[in-house]
């Protein structure tokens, strides 16, 4: 048992680190540094600008998406050299934000069934940042269940005609390609009618809203779909096989490690640090103690978690399903940890101003956001069917729709 | 970066999966369980033959050398298999705290006695409430001999020694305590079993009136060895935690799989599946942190005392949490005294409290995180 490099991933990673001490954008160092939380706040620069650029050096230098094969932009790297790389990039990482969702899911869907010719024009330009890409599969009557979606394809010569709706996508306003899943027949049963795409989403009749979030803010789309037209060129896999084109999809977002899960203890360890209660610091505090060092304990556990993912990387192996905990147990821990936090503020938690006793109103940001992190990619409850079902071998559930025509399904409650 | 054990790491706890399988099954727990033996001398003398009540003992003190990662996946068999012996006083605390303080003479005549499955160990800590502390204990060391009674002591009625944290200064400071090594065979205490939530495991009081004791380690040095013990302890016995939480988890999963309600698998709804799956959560937090410890451990690293804590909050939870759970699943069969759940349950809540309670942990992984953080 040791956390040492083996001497072929050391050499890696010296030539890593020497590429970006000399490559990286110094001057946001501070800022990134600063930006927690998974919330990245850049005073004169765009993340999406500032992103493309590091994205376009990382590709000229051969560091973008490095797992890839180096004729589709890649470096062609092992598992374990992506997670050092990662490791290396450290807070410039962050940058990478706007490309996680291309890099991650559409880019490895293109891969695995996309003509030779879509992926030598595509996969280049979305691993070097030049072209961002994102994921259009859920929608207002389709979260969980993905499979009961309605957006419809329609075959009409040799194009398909796509009406409907998508939400949740993030990054669509400034997305160059989209990934869509599209029932294109309803006379099936769910998981049978449904086809895999890709399409440009300049495209006419492609019309992206914001959503106002709870939280205030807006990060995430809604995408509406009037008579969009995809050439059957940019299909992805058999028509009607869609569903099992979006598991690699969602397979390969669980894939990536989640080490960079924000859990807020770290956040939360210094602000109990520095909390003056009546009776003195709150990090003296016997049942403050208690909550921290629990809280510390599992993401302790989740750090080492990680570590025991990537050596088994490392040693060339699949990793085993130990890494699937960890959304689940940070997003849960993000919220109580804000709830404590402003609990410990008494009255004053309700005030998110920036003064400095709310220490920037952050731990009232997190409670606002934390439910996001319960929802998106897959809920607390979906997770822990997953967990259940592939890791515990537990039956799955009963599925009253499964052999019901999609168009025989009820659409309301009541 | 290769954090796992090794391949042959990984078969001595096959080897020993197999082993306490043989011979450590519910049917042999529940005979101590029932109170007709008061440890399973058999599995006792069987552990000794394959070595591994020795596993980490020197060669020169007739143990195996092989090494702490060894013993944590002996551990977690161990508690897998709750195993109705006296393991943890004797190998985690007594031996631990010889190899830590003993003489050379003192590690000659234990050590080998405790290899070769003659010699059960323990430590006499606590007095009564209350966690480990210097202010806690009260029991005396004069001239030679101890004065003052302590309890619980794990295993102390079929123990052949101790080691006994004594005072013997006032001045409200740790060197106030020191080590003393007890024979408990030489006469000169009095022993009496107290009943206990985990039979599988029992407890004592011991009274200590003008008992002959000899130091263990330097004057004053007590409750620093003492701290250590307990770190090294707190690792080991986690992994006993997650051998435990992973069984209860493993029996839960099972009984939801064979058991039909409502014409389909009880596995099937989700309500029992999340409850599962948090185990599964539970369980794998405890596994990674104690890893972590075993690393630490095995390295004699600077990062022990905080992954020491960590491992023990950690695992004390999951066990807590799978035990309690695994009862849940199995519905009123579960709480029948026929089934097993109940046996993890008690382990899970006794262990909880043996080398001082949670929140006793809670509190160290606090100090120890603010000490690196300021270093």
């Amino acid at each position: 048992m040791n956390f040492d490099d083996t001497t072929q991933e050391a050499a890696f990673r010296e030539t890593a680190r020497k590429w970006i001490d000399a490559n990286a954008p110094r001057e946001l160092h501070a800022e990134l540094s600063k930006s927690s939380l998974g919330r990245i706040r850049l005073a004169q620069h765009d993340i999406v600008d500032v992103g493309k650029a590091w994205q376009k050096k990382k590709a000229e230098g051969g560091w973008a998406c490095l797992h890839w094969p180096k004729e589709y932009g890649g470096r062609g790297a092992t598992p374990i050299e992506r997670v050092i790389w990662q490791q290396e990039e450290g807070v410039y990482g962050k940058l990478t934000q706007p490309f996680q969702i291309g890099e991650g899911m559409c880019g490895p869907t293109v891969m695995a069934f996309g003509s030779e010719d879509a992926k030598r024009r595509y996969l280049p330009k979305l691993a070097s940042g030049e072209e961002i890409w994102c994921q259009l599969f859920s929608e207002p009557s389709a979260g969980s269940d993905v499979a009961g979606l309605r957006t419809r394809a329609e075959k009409k010569g040799d194009n398909w005609i796509v009406n409907g709706q998508k939400i949740w996508t993030s990054g669509a306003h400034y997305s160059d390609y989209g990934l869509l899943i599209a029932r294109t027949d309803p006379n099936v049963p769910k998981h049978k009618g449904l086809t895999m795409f890709f399409l440009d989403m300049k495209s006419e009749g492609v019309e992206v809203r914001p959503i106002k979030q709870a939280n205030g803010m807006q990060e995430f789309n809604e995408v509406y779909f009037t008579d969009v037209v995809i050439p059957d060129s940019q299909r992805l896999g058999a028509v009607g096989e869609g569903w099992s084109v979006s598991l690699t999809t969602l397979m390969n977002e669980r894939m990536s490690i989640g080490s960079r899960l924000a859990t807020g203890v770290p956040e939360m360890f210094e602000f109990c640090s520095n909390l003056m209660l009546e009776d003195g610091l709150a990090i003296d505090d016997p049942a403050v103690r208690s909550k921290l060092a629990s809280w510390a304990a599992k993401s302790n556990g989740l750090k080492y978690t990680s570590y025991r993912t990537i050596s088994a990387l490392s040693k060339g192996e699949r990793p085993g399903p130990e890494n699937s905990i960890g959304k689940l147990v940070s997003g849960m821990m993000l919220q109580d940890i804000a709830t404590y936090a402003m609990d410990l503020q008494g009255a004053a938690g309700v005030l998110t101003g920036s003064d400095e006793e709310t220490v920037q109103g952050q731990f009232q940001q997190m409670l606002l956001s934390s439910p996001s992190m319960r929802i998106a990619g897959g809920t607390d409850e979906i997770l822990r069917n997953i967990i259940a079902e592939r890791v515990l071998g537990l039956p799955g559930d009963i599925r009253v729709d499964k052999d019901v025509p999609y168009n025989k399904i009820p659409t309301k409650g009541r | 970066m290769n954090f796992d054990f090794s391949d042959d790491q990984k078969q001595l706890r096959d080897q020993a999966r197999k082993f306490l399988t043989e011979k450590c099954s519910p049917k042999a727990v529940r005979v101590v369980l029932d109170g007709k033996a008061p440890y399973d001398k058999e599995l006792w003398k069987g552990l000794a033959e394959m070595g591994f009540l020795g596993v980490a003992i020197p060669e020169e003190f007739g143990g195996a050398g092989a090494g702490h990662l060894e013993l944590c996946v002996i551990a977690e068999e161990m508690g897998r298999a709750n195993a109705p012996v006296p393991f943890s006083s004797t190998v985690y605390l007594a031996a631990e705290a010889l190899l830590i303080a003993g003489s050379d003479a003192q590690r000659k005549k234990w050590l080998p006695a405790i290899a070769s499955g003659e010699a059960i160990g323990t430590l006499a800590l606590f007095e009564g409430k209350g966690n480990p502390s210097p202010k806690n204990v009260k029991l005396t060391a004069a001239n030679g001999v101890l004065n003052g009674v302590k309890k619980p002591v794990a295993d102390g009625a079929i123990a052949d020694f101790a080691v006994v944290a004594a005072r013997n200064g006032s001045s409200g400071r740790d060197s106030d305590i020191s080590l003393f090594l007890v024979d408990l065979k030489a006469g000169g205490v009095e022993v009496k079993s107290l009943t206990n939530l985990d039979p599988t495991r029992g407890q004592a009081e011991i009274t200590f009136e003008d008992t002959k004791a000899e130091p263990l380690g330097a004057a004053g040095e007590g409750w620093s060895i003492l701290t250590q013990v307990l770190d090294r302890a707190a690792v080991l016995c986690a992994f006993e935690q997650v051998g435990g939480s992973d069984r209860a988890l493993e029996m839960g999963r099972d009984y939801a799989l064979d058991r039909i309600a409502f014409g389909r698998q009880i596995g099937s709804f989700q309500a029992v599946k999340h409850m599962l799956a948090d185990m599964y959560v539970s369980a794998t937090l405890a596994r990674s942190n104690s890893y972590y410890g075993a690393w630490a451990l095995s390295t004699n690293a600077a990062e022990l005392p905080e992954a020491a804590a960590a491992a023990r909050i950690s695992a004390t939870q999951a066990f807590q949490h799978c035990a309690k759970n695994n009862i849940q699943v199995h519905g009123g069969m579960g709480f029948t005294w026929e089934f097993d759940c109940h046996m993890y349950y008690r382990r899970a809540n006794a262990m909880a409290l043996g080398l001082g309670s949670l929140s006793y942990w809670e509190d160290q992984l606090i100090d120890r995180m603010r000490k690196k953080n300021a270093a």
